[in-house]
């Protein structure tokens, strides 16, 4: 719609349509490097918030039929470190730790006495892969209520053999298709891929499915700074599918 | 194109004269002087003013909303972030479907990318989604709210239009009569971005979540599609940018400015 009006007037209303515009250009502090690292860290937080929110505890991801897994040899060997930390498998234990009833050593034989579950899920990486894989555990469900512990609960804090650490919100810990993962395609977990037990957890990135796991512990504080080894570097800590 | 102007300014201040003939009636000097002041702004404006002895008024129109304006640079803005920071995240698995056989299709320089690594690239991406997210869907609620859609969506009605206006910019063809605040090329320009904003936005929340949003996913043909059409929907607003920015640069300040403070002076068309 044209209007006509005189110059000064057009200036003057230009002028206070401009200045409405003002506020746009706070976001220009995101070109300062010291503040820009700060702001987009805490822009991941609360996309991670958002993401915890969004969470549908007993949604399934998706599962497939065993001709669409990839053959086992060309599922990848994705390790931060060394791919196989040697860990004595005939001695091995996990340590469970933190707000639980019954804390201390189990053996791996106790954990495949549970209710076992085969799945055929998508392990996505951060990076943009993905493999579908034949994966065989206990719901970390059932291990928890073995140990007794408190699902109230905020964190399930892992450590692992190579040095990695991970923590997982309890949410998704109690997700029925999130695993003790001690089997792939029917074999028990071969070394470089995180014997004798690893997390496996379909609604989430693969650098949350740590491998080689020694503790487990229960708690609803995490320590800054040590939530993770990759988010510690700046990943989402949620890390969710 | 600046032949162009030039019939245009002629155009505009015929329109004028009858429109305000009433004011300027049996002086054809004065028209003659209105001309000149029209094409050198400045002290031919007062000269003219001091004779008619009222004031000189300026045909203007009040183009872009606020929340229009807002919505335009915060959008812009985060769409280079997104754009900047998915390009380095691409780069960590820079192919499309799964992780073996992996080829490398696209090797995309670094000084592109933005974040430095793939978690810093994600951080940047994961906050700006959020602004470009809000952007347009303030955008499409307001242009849907007001009504004020009708001036920039592009209807079949426009499709005739298409053909001529590429022809006078890529083939120097005639210029078509301006009839609204959008020609037709620019109303498939612009609505086909938002068409692009929709699909990234979808698309991205698919490799977001795509076991929360499976639906969606399935939707999308699956995940690894999904993949190839978020990356489809970059490479649309690739294409528009540029040329967005060459048509900026050609149609001159006032033009650029309308998009800071809401009004054009002196726009092309009529009504």
């Amino acid at each position: 719609m044209i209007t006509r009006l005189e110059d000064k007037d057009l200036k003057r209303q230009s002028r206070r349509q401009l200045l409405k515009l003002a506020p746009v250009a706070a976001l220009g502090i995101f070109a300062i490097p010291k503040v820009s690292d700060r702001l987009v860290e805490a822009g991941v937080h609360f996309s991670d918030w958002a993401a915890g929110v969004l969470f549908r505890t007993q949604h399934r991801a998706q599962t497939f039929a065993d001709s669409e897994v990839v053959p086992f040899e060309k599922f990848p060997y994705n390790g931060y470190d060394v791919l196989d930390p040697e860990v004595d498998l005939e001695n091995w234990t996990l340590t469970v730790e933190g707000d639980v009833q019954r804390p201390g050593e189990y053996k791996l034989s106790q954990i495949q006495a549970l209710p076992k579950l085969m799945q055929n899920t998508r392990h996505v990486c951060v990076e943009g892969w993905d493999v579908i894989g034949a994966f065989g555990g206990t719901p970390i469900s059932n291990f928890l209520t073995l140990v007794g512990a408190n699902t109230g609960a905020r964190f399930l804090e892992v450590e692992c053999a190579d040095d990695y650490y991970e923590s997982i919100d309890m949410a998704s810990a109690l997700h029925p298709q999130s695993l003790l993962c001690y089997e792939m395609y029917g074999e028990p977990l071969d070394r470089k891929h995180g014997a004798p037990l690893r997390l496996q957890m379909p609604t989430k990135l693969g650098y949350k499915q740590a491998k080689y796991l020694e503790t487990i512990r229960v708690t609803s504080v995490l320590k800054p700074g040590k939530t993770g080894y990759w988010e510690d570097q700046g990943y989402s800590w949620f890390g969710g599918l | 194109m600046g032949n162009g102007e030039g019939n245009n300014n002629e155009g505009r201040n015929q329109e004028e004269m009858s429109k305000e003939g009433g004011q300027d009636a049996g002086s054809p000097l004065e028209s003659v002087m209105s001309a000149k002041a029209d094409g050198a702004e400045g002290p031919a404006v007062e000269s003219a003013e001091a004779k008619v002895d009222e004031p000189v008024l300026v045909r203007a129109a009040y183009e872009h909303p606020l929340p229009i304006r807002l919505t335009h640079w915060v959008n812009a803005m985060s769409l280079f972030v997104m754009v900047a920071s998915g390009l380095r995240i691409f780069r960590a698995f820079p192919s499309f479907g799964p992780k073996i056989p992996e080829k490398v299709l696209l090797d995309i320089p670094k000084s592109l990318t933005l974040g430095g690594w793939l978690g810093g690239a994600l951080q940047w991406h994961f906050t700006f989604m959020w602004f470009f997210a809000a952007s347009g869907i303030l955008y499409l609620a307001y242009q849907v709210g007001s009504g004020h859609y009708r001036t920039v969506l592009f209807t079949p009605r426009d499709i005739a239009g298409v053909w001529p206006m590429a022809r006078h910019y890529f083939f120097f063809g005639p210029k078509p009569p301006a009839s609204g605040q959008y020609n037709p090329l620019q109303k498939l320009a612009y609505t086909s971005t938002i068409g692009f904003g929709v699909l990234s936005l979808l698309t991205g929340i698919v490799l977001y979540k795509p076991a929360q949003f499976s639906w969606l996913a399935f939707l999308f043909g699956g995940f690894h599609l999904t993949r190839i059409w978020h990356f489809a929907a970059m490479c649309g607003f690739l294409s528009f940018i540029p040329g967005h920015l060459i048509m900026v640069a050609l149609h001159g300040w006032s033009n650029f400015v309308s998009m800071l403070s809401g009004w054009k002076r002196e726009p092309e068309y009529q009504e």
